[in-house]
């Protein structure tokens, strides 16, 4: 859990943060401007390729996605 | 009683000195749309009044009186005729939606300088391709959008400013850099505003077509006329009004209505700036007590998907009056608004090119889901046949909305561009490039576009654009790019891609190269879909038939395909 929690925030810093904002587990995506909701339809496409699953349209909310520890709860719910 | 009253009566009895009488704009006086937004509701009596309610993210809020915002504005001007701004040198606003995007456009307008507000998603050739275009002299941005600007810097010598509204003193500035910090600048009580006249340029919003480069749409400070009616007449804005205006100002409503005609008007608005949750949305609206809410199609279906349950949390009976814009408002939207909120989004019609709403439902006029409504007073738009460009004398039939020339917001050209400008007209008539048919009533009724622009959540992309971004990526060889349906955004990106020898399609590359374009154009022009394909579908004189996969996303008949190539 831990190393995908890395994982995931390592990959929004690397895709989706311009300047120095640090992003903790934490830290607001969706609501907080990091990530905008087109945005969300490749963070979903990303955690679909790296972890092997498929997550339904409908659980890809905004709330699902609106921080690492959220997403990670997310992925964990489809990885078994 | 609504401020437009009865619809018939406005129509008999129309005539744009009642907007002008009201604003007390005489022909031949200067129009400032800076001053009539700050300085002006001062002169009124209403400095004390509450302008401009702001919320971030983390629920910081922040509080602007018209007398705060009249200061502020003043402060903005002053700093930027400081730096050489001068009148039409081009300032481009380049931020959230924080204050200083708002306060910022019109210290802007305040000095004469024209305001070039874009998108803050913009990826940096996006930037560079608007920035370029306008030769923009300054841009008023944050630090978390500067590594965007620095990226094309050497290519834009005429970019002399990049002004940052939230420098970390603890960091050095980088070239052309300067800090400024509204809550630290000094405060300037009395600026001159520069004495713009009615055809006197203001605001640069771009548009995409379907193509070529993005359009610079000029606008003029006379503009504010129709503006400022239309907010009154169809937003049915009144002086205890808490308002409402979900769309960014890196886009035409976002201005027009989300600055102009809110702050001209006198009203208290709210601006919230956040990333979409409807129980945000939602709590946002309760705690300020909410009356009249703007928004758009897809915020209306994302509020719907996520369930009527959430609404029930909330106490949402100070909303009196929702209307709506971007893109065609579903039957099923106005249904349910009307079955949760108590009332109907109304639609409402317009574009970058018109400045104001064009076709609406109004307060008080008898609702037909899924139609715009009829045409708002001042204006005369009909329904042309396609080819000779004649009005239609029957009801019913389909062809392309056409406005008459001649409303005060009317874009007056497209900057540098001129040429296709003129194309706009035709046999007298402004055509917007939408299709749609008209009933018995006078009610409008939305069939699409006549092009192949794509309308995703209510912002234009153009094909051509993505296309042209997709070639750079080194795996590209051929690309086409065309909308499909989306039950939230009505239509996005999807992508249909030959590859190069030596590429593979994969998982890693169709997401590698989603990533490639929303970091270059934007997230809404980012395909939400890619289609590796072997070939795609061309005329015999190589060119890409669009329309072909088009139908097929959209399940239509083809139609002809006698020019298709053989192979």
């Amino acid at each position: 859990m831990e190393e995908m929690k890395e994982i995931i925030r390592a990959y929004v810093v690397k895709e989706y943060v311009e300047d120095d904002t640090e992003v903790g587990f934490d830290t607001p995506l969706i609501s907080g401007g990091i990530v905008d909701s087109f945005s969300m339809v490749s963070l979903k496409r990303f955690l679909e390729n790296r972890y092997g699953i498929s997550i339904p349209d409908d659980k890809a909310t905004p709330e699902a996605f609106d921080s690492v520890n959220k997403i990670c709860a997310l992925v964990q719910e489809y990885l078994h | 009683m609504s401020h437009i009253g009865s619809y018939d009566e406005r129509i008999k009895n129309f005539s744009w000195k009642i907007s002008e009488d009201e604003l007390g704009y005489k022909k031949g006086d200067p129009i400032n749309i800076g001053w009539y937004c700050t300085d002006r509701i001062c002169q009124l009596g209403k400095g004390d009044k509450l302008a401009l309610i702001w919320e971030g993210a983390a629920g910081a809020e922040k509080w602007f009186t018209y007398n705060d915002i009249r200061i502020v504005t003043n402060t903005i001007g002053h700093f930027l005729r400081s730096l050489g701004i001068k009148n039409e040198d081009r300032v481009c606003l380049f931020m959230d939606k924080i204050p200083e995007l708002y306060l910022g456009f019109l210290g802007v307008l305040k000095i004469g300088a024209i305001a070039q507000p874009l998108f803050s998603a913009f990826g940096d050739e996006s930037l560079f391709i608007r920035l370029e275009n306008a030769q923009t002299k300054a841009i008023i941005t944050q630090r978390k959008h500067a590594p965007k600007v620095r990226k094309i810097l050497d290519k834009m010598p005429y970019l002399e400013h990049i002004i940052l509204v939230d420098h970390d003193p603890a960091k050095p500035l980088q070239p052309r850099e300067i800090a400024f910090d509204l809550e630290r600048a000094p405060k300037v009580e009395q600026l001159e505003i520069f004495p713009t006249y009615a055809e006197s340029p203001s605001v640069l919003h771009y548009t995409s077509g379907t193509t070529g480069q993005p359009k610079g749409v000029k606008h003029v400070h006379y503009s504010l006329i129709s503006q400022y009616l239309t907010t009154k007449w169809v937003l049915d804005l009144h002086d205890n009004d808490i308002y409402w205006c979900t769309a960014d100002p890196g886009w035409v409503t976002g201005t027009s209505y989300g600055i102009i005609g809110a702050f001209s008007t006198g009203t208290t608005q709210c601006v919230l700036d956040s990333g979409f949750s409807a129980d945000n949305w939602y709590r946002f609206i309760e705690k300020h007590k909410i009356t009249v809410w703007y928004s758009a199609p897809t915020a209306i279906r994302s509020l719907m998907k996520a369930g009527n349950g959430v609404v029930k949390k909330y106490d949402l009976s100070s909303l009196r009056h929702l209307a709506s814009v971007g893109e065609p408002l579903n039957p099923e939207a106005v249904i349910w608004s009307e079955k949760v909120f108590g009332r109907p989004f109304l639609d409402t019609y317009w574009q970058t090119e018109t400045g104001c709403i064009v076709i609406s439902n109004f307060p008080g006029m008898k609702i037909k889901p899924g139609s715009m409504g009829k045409t708002v007073p001042g204006i005369i738009a009909t329904v042309v046949d396609t080819e000779t460009c004649e009005p239609f004398r029957d009801s019913g039939k389909i062809g392309l909305i056409a406005v008459k020339p001649g409303w005060p917001s009317m874009m007056r050209t497209y900057w540098n561009n001129e040429e296709t400008y003129q194309k706009k007209f035709r046999n007298g008539w402004y055509l917007p490039g939408d299709r749609s048919s008209i009933d018995s009533e006078g009610y409008f009724w939305f069939v699409g576009r006549d092009d192949d622009v794509i309308n995703t959540g209510g912002h234009l992309v153009s094909p051509f654009e993505v296309e042209s971004a997709l070639l750079e990526h080194p795996a590209v060889a051929e690309s086409a790019v065309v909308s499909k349906p989306d039950f939230v955004s009505m239509e996005v990106v999807k992508a249909f891609i030959t590859l190069k020898p030596g590429y593979t399609a994969g998982k890693e590359l169709d997401l590698e190269i989603m990533n490639f374009v929303r970091k270059k154009l934007s997230p809404l022009a980012m395909p939400q879909e890619i289609e590796f394909v072997d070939s795609l579908p061309k005329t015999r004189s190589g060119k890409i038939m669009r329309r072909i996969l088009h139908a097929k996303e959209w399940g239509e008949e083809i139609g002809d395909t006698s020019t298709l190539e053989d192979d």
